[in-house]
């Protein structure tokens, strides 16, 4: 299989505008003869969903939330990158192109990212005109506040709430299609296939949460926008609910997954504090902008309360080792730092994994109310989860799951290796490379949705003989059939564990092999593991109740048989992928500082899995990445 | 990690789907520690139903930090439970005492019905929203950003209203089960905004008719839907569709007398 990206090629100023323009067009009067099913109703799948309907598509929207509204998108605290420029403060296009190929360690495709930081001015005009609440300055104008990775004011917000209200503004854009009749909606029910026919994806079957019903839905293009995987690692700072198992039948399919292993550890997040735990909450990176991370000098200190301990004998480590960026160096680089002060017995409060967040000079300089208008939400759910005061405390942080920058593998038209399968926001590979810069993921997901998808599916349509099919074909009726089956292979598994207790066996070995810092013992030991761990899981999983009905049991069941088929899929990535990029921090290749070391001479490439069926090893395909126009180098926020 | 011990009894509505009448069922001895949320609670005692091949006890969360609007459930009487602006996913054991009795049900509403025990259905919701909750503005179509200038009052006021997450809590504890707070909320985000103008008697003609069909019942100014909103959303936005609503009555013209549609 020969990967091809169809990225364009020439002056990166313009590629996207004249690929836009080479484009099919699909007349105004065939849309709605054309089915697009779209899964997902975060920024990405809500955005694209009501964009379709406003073409004139007929869209069928899917969530396994009780409403589109509820998306993890929502979570998204900080904000959303953009380059207006409006700070005058020298920022353009160019430079958060810039800054976010070198923020993913110089491992995703220059067109694409030059794309997005194009259509960033975009996405904050769509969402001004949609009444997005974005902080305003006292004259009307937007704001802007400074996020890791970035020495200009770029990120535009609405307090601590972003995610919210960008992806209210897009639930509520589908809503108006919704009511238009161009979008039917089917909350509260759950992707378990693609069905493919000839080749193309043309269908999905999906189980209704609420009586367990199993139904197709046939249509013309499959979008899938179902987030990323962090929740491999059960504690993460996703939603309960969110899951791979979307883009995992699609692989299972034949959908190439790229770059697996490289996922985002967020270093602001409220540590763990004990084993019933059942999900971690970050802490913004925004607060990274005023706060001060420290650990004690001395390991002697780690128990003193953090106003005991002088000036003097506090390790401000970032600021330390990272003049230029401070505070706000990349997600990467601050995990990495918070874990090697830990790993020297200087971290602080219960088993020595935490780092103070110390908001003490900001609130001497801006006083309490200043604080509290820019994070007032923030310190509450902190106080709410801790029941300590953050105004009186220093917060206690550490490095948590936060983002995948891996997923289904797309080329420049978010299409993936199944024709008419495309894939957008988190749940595709595309444009983080092995980091993604804060303030990105919303802009990924808008944009994509927004301004990508439209032209491109536009595009497929147009140029695909698309032959017409029912339920009665008999691949439809197969792959139902398959789904029926791992239904009833689950609730009759009539085993002792309960379906979590395996998720989080899985999630410790994963964090610890494949986490914050990989090496290759580990990695073979945990694919060893996990594979064990996968046995005995179909033999001694147990799900109470029946398929036909409300089982949240099973739900999860299922999802954690996907989790655990991707999980050693990760760890041979990490295995394979013998350098350090990113998150991605193979302990046999870093500088003599202890940074990320990258070999590219040897792996400046995307590696993209296939699916050689259940049980065998998964065959890597190389897609080479050039770069014309920033060059790599060693990343440096020193 | 803490070893402070704490162990409750519950008392849950369960209920097998929408047709069952439900009862509420008696949980002893249930473990719990300070530092758990309550809904850590409720996933130790799902374990051990399932460890003794029980049903365990359906309930709706998803994002676990108060923001996503999926969680909610009577705790004692009171929606979200006994601390002021906190979802149910966000209030923690702390609040509770060893040997208390905890009666947990879901939200009662005649819009909200039962799906399975502590799960509702409120896309009344969803179609309260469809029916106006929205500015019109087509993917494209909008222009610079900072041409639309927001005296930051304005923009406050709507971010105030727009933290409104959909939970339904303000439902659930209302005596006349209205959704008014909810409405509000949202016709008051949209008309606080230059953007918002030219649908502002439209959209909340249409929200708050949808309102009455979705049979959510009508506000006498209680004031339990603030009381109770993990977001706190002010009492004041009702005032403000009310107001609104006047305004748009007063001024209503019949539009299917307008056509565009040209020669």
């Amino acid at each position: 299989m020969e990967l091809r990206s169809n990225a364009p090629s020439g002056p990166i100023e313009t590629r996207w505008q004249r690929h836009r323009s080479d484009r099919k067009l699909v007349n105004p009067a065939n849309k709605r003869r054309y089915t697009i099913l779209c899964v997902g109703t975060g920024l990405a799948g809500a955005s694209a969903s009501a964009t379709f309907g406003e073409l004139g598509y007929n869209v069928r929207t899917f969530c396994f939330q009780d409403s589109p509204r509820r998306a993890h998108s929502i979570a998204a605290q900080g904000g959303i990158n953009a380059a207006k420029n409006y700070q005058n403060d020298g920022d353009s296009v160019w430079r958060l192109f810039y800054d976010t190929i070198k923020g993913g360690d110089f491992r995703a495709r220059e067109s694409n990212v030059h794309r997005l930081a194009e259509l960033s001015v975009n996405i904050i005009d769509q969402c001004a005109a949609q009444g997005v609440p974005f902080a305003r300055e006292y004259g009307g104008q937007l704001a802007n506040r400074s996020f890791g990775g970035a020495q200009v004011s770029r990120t535009f917000y609405a307090r601590g709430q972003t995610g919210q209200q960008l992806l209210l503004g897009a639930y509520q854009a589908l809503a108006r299609q919704i009511a238009a009749g161009t979008v039917r909606m089917w909350p509260r029910t759950e992707m378990l296939d693609v069905i493919l026919v000839d080749g193309k994806a043309r269908g999905i079957v999906v189980r209704d949460l609420v009586t367990g019903a199993i139904e197709t839905h046939l249509g013309d293009a499959v979008v899938l926008a179902t987030g990323g995987y962090g929740n491999v690692y059960y504690l993460s700072t996703n939603a309960k609910g969110c899951n791979a198992t979307a883009i995992w039948r699609a692989h299972r399919r034949g959908a190439l997954f790229a770059n697996p292993c490289f996922t985002q550890i967020h270093p602001t997040c409220i540590p763990v504090s004990g084993d019933y735990q059942s999900k971690l909450t970050l802490m913004s990176e925004s607060l990274r902008n005023d706060g001060r991370v420290w650990v004690p000098k001395r390991k002697e200190d780690v128990s003193k309360a953090p106003n005991e301990i002088p000036e003097e004998d506090r390790d401000y480590y970032l600021e330390r080792r990272y003049p230029a960026f401070g505070n706000l160096v990349p997600r990467d680089i601050a995990s990495r730092a918070a874990k090697a002060v830990c790993d020297e017995g200087r971290g602080v409060g219960p088993g020595g994994r935490g780092v103070y967040l110390d908001f003490a000079d900001a609130i001497r300089r801006l006083g309490q109310r200043g604080i509290e208008e820019r994070y007032g939400n923030l310190f509450q759910m902190y106080e709410r989860i801790t029941g300590e005061d953050p105004y009186r405390v220093p917060m206690r942080i550490y490095p948590a799951i936060h983002y995948t920058m891996g997923g289904l593998w797309v080329d420049y038209d978010l299409m993936s290796t199944i024709d008419g399968l495309f894939v957008l926001g988190e749940a595709n590979f595309s444009d983080h490379g092995a980091n993604r810069l804060g303030a990105s993921a919303l802009m990924q997901g808008l944009a994509d949705g927004y301004f990508v998808i439209p032209y491109t599916i536009g595009h497929y349509l147009a140029g695909t003989n698309i032959q017409k099919i029912d339920e009665r074909h008999p691949e439809v009726r197969k792959v139902e059939e398959d789904v029926r089956e791992r239904v009833r292979r689950l609730v009759s598994a009539n085993g002792k564990r309960s379906p979590d207790s395996f998720h989080r066996e899985l999630g410790l070995i994963v964090w610890n092999h494949c986490g914050m810092a990989r090496n290759e013992g580990g990695l073979r030991d945990a694919i060893g593991k996990i594979r064990a761990l996968r046995e005995e899981y179909w033999r001694d999983v147990r799900i109470p109740g029946s398929g036909e009905e409300l089982n949240q049991a099973l739900e999860k069941a299922g999802r954690i048989a996907d989790f655990f088929e991707l999980a050693e899929l990760m760890c041979i990535d990490a295995l394979e992928r013998a350098e350090s990029c990113g998150g991605h921090f193979r302990e046999e290749y870093q500088t003599p500082e202890g940074e990320a070391l990258r070999r590219d001479d040897l792996y400046t490439y995307v590696s993209a899995w296939e699916f050689t069926g259940a049980g065998n090893e998964p065959r890597l395909h190389k897609e080479p990445l050039t770069f014309e126009f920033v060059h790599p180098s060693q990343r440096s926020y020193k | 990690m803490s070893t402070e011990s704490m162990r409750v009894t519950l008392r849950v509505w369960r209920q097998k789907d929408a047709r069952d009448a439900g009862r509420l069922v008696r949980y002893d001895d249930v473990e719990a520690n300070p530092h758990m949320s309550f809904l850590e609670m409720l996933d130790v005692l799902n374990e051990r139903l399932i460890a003794r091949g029980e049903d365990p006890i359906a309930f709706d969360s998803d994002c676990r930090e108060g923001i996503c609007g999926t969680c909610g459930v009577m705790i004692n009487g009171i929606a979200h439970g006994p601390q002021r602006a906190t979802a149910t996913c966000q209030l923690h054991m702390r609040q509770f005492r060893d040997g208390d009795q905890i009666t947990i049900e879901p939200w009662r509403a005649r819009a909200f019905p039962v799906i399975k025990d502590l799960v509702v259905d409120r896309s009344a919701f969803d179609r309260v929203i469809e029916a106006g909750g929205f500015i019109s503005v087509r993917t494209g179509s909008a222009a610079e950003a900072n041409t639309i200038l927001v005296p930051k009052p304005s923009s406050d006021q709507a971010m105030d209203a727009a933290a409104c997450i959909g939970c339904g809590a303000c439902v659930a504890a209302c005596p006349n089960a209205s959704a008014s707070l909810f409405v509000a909320a949202k016709v008051s985000h949209l008309g606080a905004l230059p953007q918002g103008q030219p649908e502002r008697s439209q959209r909340v003609r249409g929200m708050v008719a949808q309102m009455d069909a979705e049979l959510f019942g009508s506000c006498t100014n209680h004031g339990e839907c603030e009381a109770v909103c993990p977001k706190e959303i002010s009492l004041d936005f009702i005032a403000r569709m009310n107001r609104d609503l006047v305004w748009a009555m007063l001024t209503a013209k019949d539009e299917s007398a307008k056509s565009d549609g040209g020669a």
